[in-house]
């Protein structure tokens, strides 16, 4: 077991902090973060992992869809305005799926921010994830925080200069590499790779290409916590979204302060002395450059990075771990009222421990329980209820449809014999990678016949189509009524479709218009 | 500008301006705005330079690249040419009938047509080729001149009592007036009215049918069910080009309405007259 003064202190300066606020529009101070080890760190790289490897792996998987549709599992085919996902396939009118993914995914961002804060922001945010992996390139060629420090403030030497140009090299490479991902998620990804590469893909590749390598290294190389910080409207929208009971990563002050370097010392002058000792390892570690001990802050974004600092370091004072942990703000208040007698004194962290130093049974610990309140119950219900609402309505959605436009202008014709004709421009929707046989038929109307403009058929009130494989058949047909069957101005009737295969059907409610007195 | 001042609250410089003891902070502009403007002032030279920009007197400089929105509206056209060009000249080289026959080529040419229709048909035959008394209605099966496609191309082209055309359709009802008797009429127009299931007088039927042998047949049939070579409608049928009943009839064979439809070939050309023909005879009533 370690003594306090053992410990080493790090130069660590909160350059992001409320206390030392820049002036506006001052250089940015850069932030050298310094490597962390600890559970937060593994849980960490393992969603980095599984992000990285989503993003990068997904257009390349294949799902067979037959003979007449793409084999990428998940491809957005704007040219043909199809968007397939492993067993689904999305025409444009049946968007309202992904808005309610969107949808889905803002309540659950509600859902997650209320119970663990800005885990969003701390593990899954691109922004984060790939700053972490540039930190990651970094620390291998230049070194951990001090050898960076010294690097950057030293003079342009040949080392440094090699040591910063393959960095930024590297940088690059991974920005055109993530730039090289997005687009195979919009065209056949093996095809497109090879015309990525002999010069033949389309210039709207290459633009998104550049365009999001540019982004991607200047966003994860050179702006780093500053798009965070400055250009991103969460941490502004996260003040309303935690609540009480929210978790967040906490300085516990109520047992860390007083903070003093020389325990001993203070102690035998019989003052109270704190768990903290000072030694900055939650600053260096922090990627925002921020000191957590000021309390919550805009810039934290909650990577749980300092806990594993500061469970470091209290491991080998062998003191309990979660100085700095997740705890939510009634619990802190709670444990706060306890190490300050009600606020009655400044903390005293004897207030919180019995005499034989550990905590006592009065301060209040983080319980599973508290994520369960009315709040997240209504946004669970409400995210469980549009997954099952889009569910449902995935699985009894129609693949066959039929659209009608009925003519406008004439709405009727009178033909020589007296009979009335109406027009209609009847739209086949063939909605599955197959070839299809749809069998159009008349409902209603009696006496009714109509007729396909191209197909020579004599008049009936039943067709069979022939429809291509996930395409739109338009039809021009004309249904006519004879004279002394008329009833009325306007009289509904129904186009039905049927797949005599399948037995799929569907319909549509049509109105047959005549004129006034019908001869 | 008076001494430098600083701000005390927030320790930033002051322009020197003061209003009622309000005083307007200098803080810097951001240095990426800043640089940003810049780019745009440079960017601005140089589009200046390559794009017209400068107005002259009658003119603007040109730009070194020789950039005009009207070229490119032209070039533009030129290549929706080029585009449609195959189709143009597969309804060059067919003939109606043929082009009806297949599916692509008769949705280009009846879009084609569609719109030549709205530019030169429609101020007679109205938008939806619904027609209006006298001016037929192009929608229904009810053909003067037959409705067939290349029998609709010939009426196109060179029109129906067109006088400076001289293959045009020509058929002139005679004003019976001067021909027959009042009373005479009256019986041939409730005879032709029956022969649709119009009211009419019984009495006049018998006589009618007389006067209608010995006056009409020529052109309208024994059966009246007229002769679309010489343009004699079709008396037995529903459709009325200039009203139904025995008034509008009786009218009609005292002093007749002759329409007059100009020959469109020359104007329009071969190839758009087979397109408006196609447009035509898909609309529901061609034969």
């Amino acid at each position: 077991m370690l003594d306090q003064t053992q410990v080493e202190r790090l130069e660590a300066e909160a350059v992001n902090s409320a206390k030392v606020r820049q002036p506006m529009y001052a250089a940015r101070k850069k932030i050298f973060p310094k490597r962390a080890s600890g559970s937060f760190r593994q849980f960490k790289w393992l969603v980095m992992a599984v992000t990285l490897g989503i993003y990068y792996l997904t257009p390349w998987l294949r799902w067979d869809r037959g003979a007449f549709a793409p084999d990428q599992a998940v491809l957005l085919d704007v040219a043909n305005r199809r968007f397939y996902f492993f067993f689904i396939e999305i025409w444009p009118q049946e968007f309202y799926y992904v808005a309610g993914l969107l949808v889905m995914a803002g309540v659950g961002l509600f859902l997650i921010t209320s119970t663990v804060g800005r885990a969003w922001c701390g593990y899954a945010c691109p922004q984060t994830v790939w700053v972490d992996l540039f930190l990651v390139v970094e620390r291998a060629i230049e070194g951990d925080r001090n050898a960076r420090i010294k690097l950057d403030a030293g003079p342009w030497t040949t080392r440094k200069l090699v040591l910063r140009v393959s960095k930024h090299a590297i940088w690059l490479v991974i920005g055109a590499a993530t730039g090289g991902a997005w687009i195979f998620y919009f065209a056949d990804a093996p095809t497109l790779l090879g015309e990525l590469f002999t010069g033949t893909a389309a210039p709207v590749a290459y633009i998104t290409v550049a365009v999001l390598t540019a982004t991607t290294y200047t966003f994860g190389g050179l702006m780093r916590e500053q798009v965070c910080t400055y250009m991103c409207p969460w941490p502004r929208i996260q003040a309303a979204m935690l609540d009480e009971s929210s978790l967040t990563v906490t300085y516990n002050d109520w047992r860390g302060e007083p903070r003093t370097r020389h325990a001993k010392k203070v102690q035998a002058a019989g003052q109270p002395v704190g768990d903290c000792v000072d030694c900055n390892a939650c600053v260096a570690v922090c990627p925002m450059g921020i000191d957590i001990r000021d309390g919550q802050q805009l810039e934290c974004i909650t990577c749980a990075l300092c806990i594993d600092a500061c469970d470091g370091v209290m491991d080998k004072l062998g003191k309990e771990r979660g100085l700095i942990s997740y705890a939510t703000l009634s619990d802190y208040n709670a444990n706060m009222m306890l190490a300050t007698a009600d606020g009655a004194c400044s903390v005293n962290p004897a207030l919180v421990r019995t005499d034989d130093g550990l905590f006592s049974d009065s301060v209040a610990h983080f319980h599973i329980r508290k994520i369960f309140r009315p709040r997240t119950y209504v946004y669970m219900a409400m995210w469980s209820l549009i997954g099952l609402g889009l569910l449902f309505s995935l699985l009894t959605r129609d693949r066959l449809d039929i659209n009608v436009l009925h003519d406008r202008n004439p709405q009727f014709v009178t033909l020589s014999d007296g009979s009335i004709r109406n027009g209609y421009t009847v739209k086949l929707l063939n909605m599955i990678p197959e070839p299809r046989t749809i069998v159009v038929t008349l409902g209603g109307l009696p006496g009714a016949e109509m007729s396909i403009v191209g197909v020579d058929l004599p008049a009936g009130r039943s067709f069979a189509v022939q429809v291509e494989p996930d395409r739109l058949k338009m039809l021009k047909v004309f249904v006519s009524v004879p004279a002394g069957q008329i009833h009325g101005q306007a009289q509904t009737f129904t186009f039905r479709v049927e797949d005599k295969v399948s037995f799929e059907t569907n319909e549509y409610t049509a109105t047959f218009n005549a004129p006034e007195i019908a001869r | 500008m008076s001494d430098e001042h600083i701000d005390e609250i927030s320790g930033v410089s002051t322009t020197g301006h003061e209003w009622d003891g309000i005083r307007e902070l200098n803080n810097p502009l951001p240095r990426w705005w800043v640089w940003t403007f810049y780019i745009t002032v440079v960017w601005a030279i140089g589009y200046t330079i390559a794009y017209p920009a400068w107005p002259l007197l009658h003119s603007s400089t040109k730009g070194v690249l020789g950039y005009s929105s009207r070229n490119e509206v032209k070039n533009e056209l030129a290549a929706a040419e080029v585009a449609k060009g195959k189709y143009v000249a597969a309804v060059e080289a067919k003939t109606v009938a043929e082009i009806a026959a297949d599916d692509t080529l008769r949705e280009f040419a009846a879009a084609a047509g569609g719109a030549a229709f709205k530019v030169n048909c429609v101020q007679c035959h109205g938008s939806g080729a619904q027609g209006s008394a006298g001016f037929p209605n192009l929608n229904d099966d009810d053909w003067l001149w037959g409705g067939k496609a290349e029998q609709i191309q010939q009426t196109i082209t060179h029109g129906i009592r067109f006088a400076t055309d001289p293959d045009t359709r020509l058929s002139e009802m005679p004003a019976f007036s001067d021909i027959i008797t009042a009373d005479q009429i009256a019986q041939v127009s409730a005879y032709i009215a029956s022969l649709s299931g119009k009211v009419h007088d019984a009495s006049q039927i018998e006589p009618g049918a007389k006067v209608f042998a010995e006056n009409c047949v020529a052109c309208h049939g024994d059966n009246a069910k007229g002769n679309k070579e010489l343009g004699g409608p079709d008396l037995t049928d529903a459709i009325w080009l200039y009203g139904s009943g025995e008034t509008a009839i009786a009218a009609q064979v005292r002093a007749p309405k002759q329409g007059v439809m100009p020959a469109w070939g020359v104007r329009l050309g071969e190839t758009r007259v087979k397109e408006l023909a196609v447009y035509v005879h898909s609309l529901g009533g061609g034969e």
